[in-house]
């Protein structure tokens, strides 16, 4: 199990560092594996902070993230077990290499030994299992794929190493809508196999659509989190509330969100149990609606 | 990929106009010795005689054969820029590198190297340390040169690595558990790799002139010629007003061409090595 605890981020901002900047402030989360759990928030919310944290690209400045228990130190035997996939598919390839690189470089670090064929076969089969044709693929370089082919490529290069974890930070907002759809089946796949999958993303209804849990994060703090069911049919906090009211329909009209800003939660506030398994972060009274 | 590149390196025009003007010269220089036998400085002809079957590119003022000086010249030219200006690259992408990758107080501490031999009047610190060690060889004056000409190139370098690094390329390469050196060298380097050379080229020319600045004032390697020593004699015995053309040309013409042809070179190499500039 992935779990992160109390986990924040500070920056030192200003002249000299004069100044601190808590982009993530005290998150919490379990990551199973055979489980997909969104985290969902607005641009500058700190999701992308958290996934970043969790690959160990961005040091952690409290908290702890541990897997099976034991902290998180970044180098092969993590990354075998934990793997990312990012939100832009054309900048994950160095322009001046063809795609493959990022399968050998895999073939490098972790398996020096295996002969030729033995790894062509390997890569076939992870290939196959997002849906790509290698002799489509393969030896090309990235400007000459498309987003969707680079972004599939992206997740069987993380396929090969067999990861039980997968961060997976807006991999489909650069897509297309069908495209979309077809990376979410994919994971959805991988799900099934028993990867664990950690949904970055800023798009209710793509998180709705995959995951078992939901994380709802504003301003670097965890404000709501539960079941999928639970936090979006029956959202219990202000912020979760109106990210609901702004996902445009497709039958009515979109007249506008209401611009009143989320109240400040006051300190010390805590995630509370609403009911089972839904926690929502304590807001003034009259602002957090009755669990109906 | 290597492969790959030398497909198109030997289809790239520019990158081969560039190599046919280099490749004679530096030829020129290899093989000087057997095309102009005996001290460079001899006094062995006729005084101020324009060219001829005999003396190709002439005399000097003192009948010394402009030929002989030239190809010997040619010499110490690239070897100069040689090991000037590749002593200095090195130091630049050591000091770009690390601290463009880093960044922090690493970055913080190199930058702050930079910046003091940056300011530091470089003529005048090779003034001191020419005259106070009495430096005469041409080894040791490119030493001197690399070490007080690297520090633009490092501040380059470091921006460039900056740029490079936010990429998500490398943060898909750390991904794969490739160490730090391996990325910069791998990832970053090749990215770079017309630039890196562009950095060469210009600290090569930096270097060249240098040199011949020191020469002028009677700092340079005293045994030997080289073709700054050869433009400043010129220019110092007024070839110019006397009409002697072959003195001053061929030391200047030699420095130019070098210079442009690795430019020319340059621009082709970027067709190289970056795919997005070749014709599909």
């Amino acid at each position: 199990m992935l779990r992160l605890d109390a986990v924040t981020k500070t920056y030192r901002v200003g002249a000299f560092g004069g100044r601190t900047l808590t982009a993530v402030d005290g998150v919490s989360l379990d990551l199973v594996p055979g489980e997909v759990v969104s985290l969902i928030g607005e641009s500058g919310s700190g999701k992308t902070t958290v996934g970043r944290m969790i690959l160990g690209l961005t040091p952690v400045s409290g908290g702890s993230i541990t897997l099976d228990g034991a902290p998180v130190r970044p180098g092969k035997d993590y990354y075998r077990q934990v793997q990312g996939v990012f939100q832009d598919p054309f900048s994950c390839y160095n322009p001046i290499f063809k795609v493959d690189r990022v399968l050998q470089m895999i073939r490098e670090e972790y398996f020096p030994g295996t002969a030729g064929a033995q790894w062509e076969e390997k890569v076939a089969e992870s290939l196959e299992a997002v849906r790509l044709a290698p002799a489509l693929v393969l030896g090309k370089y990235p400007h000459q794929l498309s987003g969707g082919q680079l972004q599939r490529l992206l997740i069987a290069r993380a396929l090969l190493l067999g990861p039980r974890f997968l961060v997976a930070d807006e991999i489909t907002s650069m897509l297309d809508a069908s495209t979309r759809i077809d990376v979410l089946n994919l994971l959805a796949d991988l799900k099934s196999r028993g990867l664990g999958v950690l949904f970055v993303t800023h798009d209710l209804s793509l998180g709705n659509y995959v995951s078992e849990r939901a994380v709802v994060l504003h301003r670097g703090r965890v404000v709501e989190s539960g079941p999928t069911g639970l936090v979006f049919g029956n959202p219990l906090h202000p912020y979760t509330a109106r990210l609901l009211d702004s996902v445009p329909r497709l039958t009515a009209r979109w007249d506008g969100v209401p611009q009143e800003p989320v109240p400040d939660t006051p300190e010390p506030s805590v995630l509370v149990e609403a009911e089972p398994g839904h926690f929502v972060r304590r807001v003034p009274a009259p602002e957090l609606r009755s669990v109906s | 990929m290597n492969r790959e590149a030398l497909h198109f390196a030997v289809r790239n025009g520019k990158l081969l106009v560039g190599l046919a003007v280099l490749l004679p010269l530096l030829a020129l220089a290899l093989l000087g010795p057997a095309l102009a036998e005996g001290d460079p400085n001899a006094y062995v002809g006729t005084p101020a005689q324009a060219p001829s079957g005999e003396y190709w590119f002439g005399t000097t003022m003192f009948g010394q054969d402009v030929f002989a000086q030239f190809v010997y010249g040619l010499r110490v030219t690239f070897l100069v820029g040689l090991l000037g200006g590749g002593l200095a690259a090195l130091i630049g992408m050591a000091v770009g590198f690390t601290a463009g990758y880093r960044g922090g107080l690493v970055d913080e501490v190199l930058n702050m190297l930079t910046n003091i031999v940056l300011v530091l009047p470089a003529l005048a610190v090779l003034l001191v340390v020419n005259a106070y060690l009495g430096v005469r060889s041409v080894s040791v004056q490119a030493l001197f040169i690399g070490l007080t000409s690297w520090p633009w190139a490092a501040r380059a370098i470091r921006a460039q690595t900056f740029s490079l690094r936010s990429r998500d390329f490398v943060d898909l390469a750390r991904l794969s558990g490739v160490r730090t050196w391996k990325i910069i060298t791998r990832e970053i380097a090749p990215n770079m790799s017309s630039y890196l050379f562009m950095t060469f080229i210009l600290l090569f020319g930096g270097s060249v002139l240098i040199a011949a600045s020191l020469d002028f004032i009677g700092l340079g390697p005293t045994q030997g010629v080289s073709l700054g020593l050869m433009l400043n004699n010129a220019a110092r015995w007024s070839a110019l007003h006397l009409g002697m053309w072959w003195w001053f040309i061929p030391p200047g013409a030699g420095i130019t061409v070098i210079v442009g042809a690795l430019y020319v070179m340059n621009v082709g190499l970027d067709e190289v090595f970056n795919p997005r500039l070749r014709e599909l």
